[in-house]
């Protein structure tokens, strides 16, 4: 008998030990590190203090960055919907073999190092890349791209893409294919049965890849860093210039955690309204 | 010419032919049925007057107009899925709203049609419910709803009551005639069940490996098949093979009357006979006596495998609450004279 109580606890105990080996105490660390107090001369001091918080939100500076931060990784998040939605429904019309070789060739950048598709981007952007050369050649001016927000989007959208294109793609695949040839029957145009009828199916598909691509761009790091330059920062890079140029570790600390709370509030509730209404008519 | 015409209607796809020379002329308010097995081209069929599947060659006339190459939302027929396919995402109003809508019909007139129809079905209170929220029965009427409200010339049903169990789908075959004979509208069937196609049908279209092989009302299809593929598809079937002799048959040496048929004198013969056509009497006051080898009770029947010299004979004989027949009895089995057919040359000479 006594096993049978003792069984659940160890059958949850590496899961539970991982998360809270990995996840919690990191996390818990991070907060206690926060309130310590910072001396540029002494370092971290052991007393406790909610200074940091106190000057990261009264700071326009770091709210600047948040917001920058908030906008990117939204308007990243729309781009993905706009191209990643319209891909998956393509891909999911495709017959095999075009299918298998399609879905590779969206899921193939994921094999490739963020770091080294940065690079290649800021080649093809950069003031004599690829892309100057090319509006050049049409008589327009050359632009600034490199170290822009711009640069920042295209990049992470190309990143991102996956993301939404492959959820969107599994609740196609649960469409049954007989519900559009219904609408078209009724009399609907094509472009009317995918509005009406296809596009309210894959809500949660988007919902979902939102929700990834959004949590995903709002934490980037590899991206901004090499793309924005060093004075076009998000929210990731300047965590890591708090560490590693200032040292001023508690302020970094508590970039982090207002980071991940204002990323979380944004994500649970953006998931109420939409999910809510999706619920409520899909089941 | 009919109201619905398919005239050498042939679907290829590579070299396989899905549907090969298919004429068909359908009259206005008949309830046709394609009849056959799965892979004869029947639902190939429906899709292409559908305006689903484009037609190799071929056409398609509905009431004077050419339909062939008309897209499916200009053709304005009625079309119930087999997995009902129905929109998860609107309300059973709203399904049924949907063709209404794509005709811009106004608000007024689309809420009281879809009233109507809704009360056709007998769905009255079920507006506001999702399809998830409802029976199979239920879903197939909101489906059956939402081809109707657009008042069309031709209904189409692919397997309409394939999803449903059993009882239900006696239930709603005879549902669905009552709504086809209450609006009059044109009707063709798609299934593989041989007792729905019988049963509510004006008329019944066997398809063979994408040919047409008998179009007949469901009696005369059911008491003269035409070929033997047909006889043992509807219905069941007890089929002897033995030699044409004499005006009769005569069945590994037993003599039995037959109906009159164009046979040539000692062919090799494959006779059939229903099971239900047979009576169970005393020995020796029938055509043929035997040994019951198995009683199966149905409820509503028994099936008997009763041995006799001309072989094994199935026979059904209704339960009229007598004496139950019991395996090792000996009977003898009578039939109306005509009953026993001569169905064609026999596959292998006995």
């Amino acid at each position: 008998m006594t096993t049978n109580r003792v069984t659940p606890w160890l059958l949850v105990a590496p899961g539970a030990v991982l998360f809270l080996g990995l996840v919690l105490v990191p996390l818990v660390l991070t907060g206690v590190l926060s309130l310590h107090g910072y001396n540029h001369t002494t370092g971290i001091q052991p007393d406790f203090t909610l200074a940091h918080y106190r000057a990261v939100l009264s700071d326009d500076y770091y709210l600047g960055i948040f917001w920058r931060t908030f906008r990117i990784a939204a308007l990243t998040t729309l781009i993905c919907a706009l191209i990643g939605a319209p891909e998956a429904y393509i891909l999911s019309r495709m017959r095999d073999p075009w299918r298998s070789v399609f879905l590779l060739v969206i899921i193939g950048p994921l094999l490739v190092s963020v770091v080294v598709r940065a690079f290649g981007w800021s080649m093809l952007l950069g003031s004599s890349g690829l892309v100057n050369q090319a509006m050049q050649a049409l008589g327009l001016p050359s632009t600034r791209l490199l170290y822009t927000e711009t640069a920042i989007v295209i990049a992470l959208v190309h990143v991102m893409l996956p993301f939404m294109a492959i959820p969107v793609w599994t609740s196609l695949q649960k469409l049954d294919p007989a519900v559009e040839a219904a609408a078209l029957t009724l009399g609907a145009s094509p472009f009317t049965a995918l509005r009406r009828v296809v596009m309210p199916q894959v809500t949660m598909g988007m919902l979902s890849g939102s929700l990834i691509v959004f949590g995903l761009s709002a934490s980037a790091f590899a991206i901004p860093g090499l793309l924005g330059g060093r004075r076009l920062k998000m929210a990731a890079t300047l965590v890591y210039d708090e560490y590693m140029h200032e040292l001023n570790w508690p302020l970094g600390a508590t970039i982090a955690l207002l980071v991940l709370i204002a990323n979380l509030v944004i994500m649970l509730a953006y998931n109420r309204a939409v999910e809510a209404r999706a619920r409520r008519t899909l089941g | 010419m009919g109201f619905l015409a398919l005239q050498s209607l042939t679907k290829r796809y590579g070299d396989f032919s899905a549907v090969q020379d298919l004429d068909l002329s359908v009259g206005k308010g008949e309830f046709v049925s394609l009849l056959g097995p799965s892979g004869c081209g029947k639902t190939t069929t429906l899709q292409m007057i559908a305006g689903l599947v484009e037609p190799t060659s071929g056409k398609i006339m509905l009431d004077g107009r050419d339909l062939t190459h008309e897209k499916p939302n200009k053709r304005g027929l009625g079309i119930v899925f087999q997995s009902y396919a129905l929109f998860p995402h609107l309300s059973v109003a709203e399904n049924v709203a949907f063709g209404l809508e794509m005709r811009k019909v106004n608000r007024a007139a689309r809420d009281a049609r879809v009233k109507d129809v809704l009360a056709l079905v007998r769905l009255t209170g079920m507006e506001d419910r999702y399809p998830r929220a409802l029976s199979g029965g239920q879903r197939q009427r909101v489906a059956v709803a939402r081809a109707l409200v657009i008042a069309p010339p031709v209904l189409l049903l692919d397997e309409p009551l394939s999803n449903l169990d059993a009882k239900l789908r006696e239930e709603m075959q005879f549902e669905l005639s009552r709504i086809q004979r209450s609006t009059g509208t044109t009707t063709i069937m798609v299934t593989h069940d041989q007792a729905e196609a019988l049963s509510i049908s004006d008329r019944v279209v066997v398809m063979e490996a994408g040919r047409m092989t008998q179009v007949d009302a469901p009696y005369r299809l059911y008491e003269n098949p035409a070929t033997a593929f047909i006889s043992s598809f509807v219905g069941k079937m007890n089929r002897l093979d033995g030699v044409w002799r004499q005006g009769g048959a005569d069945i590994r040496g037993v003599q039995l009357p037959c109906a009159p048929s164009e046979m040539s004198e000692n062919t090799p013969t494959t006779f059939a006979i229903r099971p239900e056509k047979i009576a169970l009497c005393a020995t020796g006051s029938g055509q043929i006596d035997g040994t019951i080898t198995n009683a199966f009770f149905l409820g509503d029947a028994w099936l008997l495998h009763v041995e006799t010299a001309a072989g094994m004979v199935a026979v059904s004989m209704p339960n009229r609450g007598e004496e139950p027949a019991r395996a090792g009895m000996a009977v003898g089995l009578s039939w109306p004279p005509f009953a026993l057919r001569a169905e064609g040359p026999a596959e292998r000479p006995s």
